[in-house]
């Protein structure tokens, strides 16, 4: 608590209120994570932690940062540009994979094949 | 009004701790692999944002950087690992 102590109040009050709605959506999103039963409900919750959970931590430094620093500070627009760009890539990675590895194991907790717009094709 | 910044700066550090926990019991819990990675991912996650509220406490902008590369290890972890999942092998 050095450098923060120069922010006004009104910044102050902002900057506090995204800090804990971030860091709120993120631990119910691994709340979820731990919670829920099967692996398709799974995917979704941690998606709660890198949509809005990092926006508005990553919105409470920008603007912190940007009032010490007395300029435009943009390294978290790096960070949440490639949050957001990488995550749904990864989860649709990791989604295809548990559902061939699914149906190819026979387990009753995938979803049927003709919910599947594009279905994988298992030999 | 500097304490209710404090306030939120533990609280934030807090829940953020206790979310890479809960990652951390799926991560051993899980019941297949896929549960895993999906769980190291929420991990990740959490870990950066918790770099950037420390970083923030702290005073330094130098936990920036670290933040960046624990978001594209993750990113590079999580889809190699998929790959794995999906295929047997990571390069083909």
């Amino acid at each position: 608590m050095t450098a923060l102590d120069d922010l006004p109040a009104w910044l102050m009050l902002i900057v506090a209120f995204f800090l804990v709605l971030g860091s709120s959506l993120t631990l119910l999103g691994t709340f979820g994570l731990l919670h829920l039963k099967s692996f398709y409900d799974r995917i979704h919750a941690p998606t709660l932690g890198t949509s809005w959970g990092a926006a508005a931590i990553l919105l409470a430094s920008l603007l912190a940062w940007s009032w010490i620093q007395d300029r435009v500070f943009l390294h978290e627009i790096v960070i949440g540009i490639c949050i957001m760009v990488t995550t749904p890539v990864t989860l649709m990675f990791l989604g295809r994979s548990a559902l061939q590895r699914d149906r190819a194991a026979g387990q009753l907790q995938a979803p049927k094949p003709s919910r599947d717009p594009d279905s994988i094709d298992i030999p | 009004m500097t304490t209710v910044l404090w306030l939120a700066l533990t609280y934030a550090q807090i829940a953020l701790a206790l979310a890479a926990c809960l990652a951390a019991i799926r991560m051993m819990k899980g019941p297949r692999a896929q549960d895993r990675v999906l769980a190291l991912d929420a991990l990740y996650v959490t870990t950066m944002l918790l770099f950037i509220v420390s970083g923030m406490r702290l005073g330094t902008p130098f936990l920036f950087e670290a933040a960046l590369v624990i978001a594209i290890g993750g990113f590079v972890g999580t889809v190699s690992l998929s790959k794995f999942l999906m295929r047997g092998e990571v390069i083909e």
